[in-house]
């Protein structure tokens, strides 16, 4: 398995604090990380080596056992590692007090682990208390997780865990985990239980929360697809098979193992690694519930277009105003239009927006930014141009790689070479 | 004399038998509570030691209990002692069992994500397991304490307290006129006391149990 020496990833920006007093992500480091069951001959994780930067999403991706999940509970030790060292933020955690070094580090379980037994808010409210905050601190850090991941603070409060959907259970763990604001969040197939509608959300929303939070994030999956939506890596039989950044995965697998596992249709997966907020978006002329009718009729008139979106008093699309509609209509907004009943947010995947583009039966799709208000409009059009431009740039990049690559494999042929002429003559 | 001119004349030694009675048995209960919880909470992690203590205590319970009381006199003498020791011993089963079975039927994927998230042992077990388990470790002290009830009528047989007293002076008076009475108001104390008691336990279940968890 062959570890590749690029590991920029698709979330790696300059990081500047974005909140003054939240923590950002810290640095890991895993060095001969190892574990070996006693009474087996492989070691279950071999020799782990891996440099994780302060605000990344690393994805450990591969097929069932093959040790990622393992990896990830020995940086929190809930696994201890045979032999090798786990540095977080340069301080090694190897052999300090487990509990002391899980309340640092965030954890995230599949089907969420909360405890049925207390409510969302106490379930929240754990690890800060055991950490030793205030009791007006907790509460309002309580509102607060709810808040930022999605969930009215007033009505989940003081709900049983079995009184929420699975998507919402799956919120209010990553709101324990991030509760006590750790640099570090680790995910131990944190969407594997719940419907695919739902994943693609808590993906979504996982990708705006490290856009505000900067958090160190390791997540395992065995969902290829999910791993190239939100990171960055690859292993197989406890080796990295590939530590690269998604892209490079897909149009540039290191080996057959990796193109295996990656499977067939890497170019609609590639639209998976582009979001909307990337592309440019066009824009339609919009005109809010609030304008009277004049100004929005003179609005359609001065538009070269045919159609003007409306919003309604939280600037939200509401509906697509045809020409004539209103004169059908007789002037009345309630009846006029067609409602809009799909949207994208900034932070869909080209894919998803190309979905909403191909049903919706005008070919576009407003995108919605945070709460829900209107940012822009994306069509057909748009979404060719930037597949087109994002494919040709993705075979340069792999032409240079390759290049490379094949420089590295020659100079390393050449070097065996010499060393089986060294030893013949020896 | 009825059954109803007797209870007439003979309400206060009556009421004192079955106070004394419920006393005993209450005692007897929080003592095996704590007991068989601990032996629970102590041994559940191992596979032979539970079984062990689940052996143990099932053991102690085929001991007739007249044998039981008898067995202890010479050692603890007449009177409280032999009742409150035999009625401890035998309380025990169900609630060492329902511990074990209740703290090892806790969610393994649960105790994970508390230990993920950085609870030492100890809360863990105080804030997880056994909130988590105590529906049936409750339906062990209830199981326990209806046993009791009818075992505790023997500790008469060691001059001890309760409602066994009347049974056995009815037993000892066979033939005379107000025997049957006797046994009969003793039993049906025994029977009342056991349905009030049933009837607490509920309304402790509805009070002790989270509602995150109540069925």
């Amino acid at each position: 398995m062959s570890e590749t020496s690029e590991t920029s990833t698709a979330t790696a920006a300059p990081q500047q604090a974005p909140a003054p007093r939240a923590t950002t992500g810290a640095t890991i480091e895993l060095e001969n990380l190892t574990k070996r069951y006693p009474g087996s001959g492989e070691p279950a994780v071999d020799s782990v080596n891996m440099e994780i930067k302060a605000g990344e999403i690393v994805i450990f991706v591969g097929p069932s056992g093959c040790g990622k999940s393992t990896t990830l509970k020995m940086i929190n030790r809930l696994i201890e590692p045979t032999s090798g060292r786990i540095r977080i933020n340069g301080e090694d955690v190897t052999d300090i007090d487990p509990v002391r070094l899980r309340r640092k580090v965030g954890y995230a379980i599949q089907s969420s682990g909360l405890f049925p037994h207390m409510t969302v808010a106490q379930n929240i409210a754990l690890v800060p208390k055991m950490t030793g905050w205030g009791k007006q601190k907790i509460k309002s850090r309580v509102e607060e997780m709810l808040d930022l991941v999605g969930l009215d603070p007033g009505e989940f409060h003081g709900r049983y865990p079995r009184q929420l959907s699975g998507g919402q259970q799956q919120r209010v763990g990553v709101a324990r985990a991030l509760a006590a604001d750790p640099p570090v969040l680790l995910m131990d197939e944190p969407f594997g239980a719940v419907d695919p509608i739902t994943r693609d959300h808590l993906q979504d929303e996982l990708i705006r929360l490290q856009h505000e939070l900067h958090k160190t994030i390791v997540f395992v999956t065995h969902d290829f697809d999910e791993a190239i939506k939100l990171g960055d890596v690859l292993r197989e039989r406890s080796h990295i098979a590939q530590f690269d950044t998604p892209e490079a995965i897909l149009t540039n697998p290191a080996d057959d193992f990796v193109s295996g596992f990656v499977g067939a249709g890497a170019a609609l997966k590639r639209l998976n690694l582009t979001r909307v907020r990337d592309v440019e978006m066009a824009d339609v002329p919009t005109v809010t519930v609030d304008d009277p009718l004049q100004t929005i009729f003179e609005k359609l008139r001065a538009s070269g277009t045919n159609e003007l979106l409306l919003l309604d008093k939280r600037r939200r699309p509401y509906k697509w105003l045809r020409r004539g509609d209103l004169m059908r209509a007789k002037g009345s907004l309630a009846r006029a239009g067609t409602l809009v009943h799909d949207t994208v947010t900034r932070d869909a995947t080209l894919r998803d927006a190309l979905e909403a583009v191909l049903t919706d039966n005008a070919g576009r799709v407003a995108v919605t930014g945070r709460r829900g208000e209107y940012t822009g409009v994306v069509d057909m059009e748009t979404l060719m141009n930037s597949v087109h431009e994002m494919l040709e740039a993705d075979r340069l990049d792999a032409m240079e790689h390759q290049h490379e690559l094949e420089e590295q494999r020659a100079q390393l042929t050449h070097q065996e070479q010499e060393g089986h002429g060294g030893e013949a003559k020896a | 004399m009825n059954f109803w001119d007797y209870l007439g004349s003979r309400h206060q030694q009556l009421l004192t038998d079955a106070y004394q009675h419920a006393s005993a048995v209450f005692q007897c209960m929080v003592v095996a509570t704590a007991i068989g919880v601990l032996i629970g909470v102590v041994t559940y992690r191992s596979e032979w030691a539970g079984n062990l203590a689940t052996t143990a205590t099932s053991t102690i319970l085929t001991i007739p209990s007249l044998a039981m009381i008898g067995l202890l006199i010479p050692v603890v003498g007449l009177g409280v002692a032999p009742t409150v020791t035999a009625l401890t011993l035998y309380g025990l089963l169900p609630i060492v069992r329902n511990s074990i079975v209740g703290l090892r039927g806790v969610d393994p994927t649960l105790v994970d994500a508390a230990k993920g998230i950085g609870m030492s042992r100890v809360h863990r077990l105080v804030r997880i397991e056994l909130p988590l388990a105590w529906p049936p470790i409750l339906t062990g002290i209830r199981v326990s304490t209806q046993m009791l009830m009818g075992i505790a009528a023997i500790a008469a047989y060691a001059s001890g307290p309760g409602l066994g007293n009347e049974i056995f002076r009815g037993i000892a008076s066979l033939g005379s006129k107000n025997a049957l009475n006797q046994v009969l108001a003793g039993t049906l104390g025994i029977i009342v006391l056991a349905l009030l008691f049933d009837a607490a336990y509920v309304l402790i279940g509805r009070l002790t149990i989270p509602r995150g968890i109540r069925v």
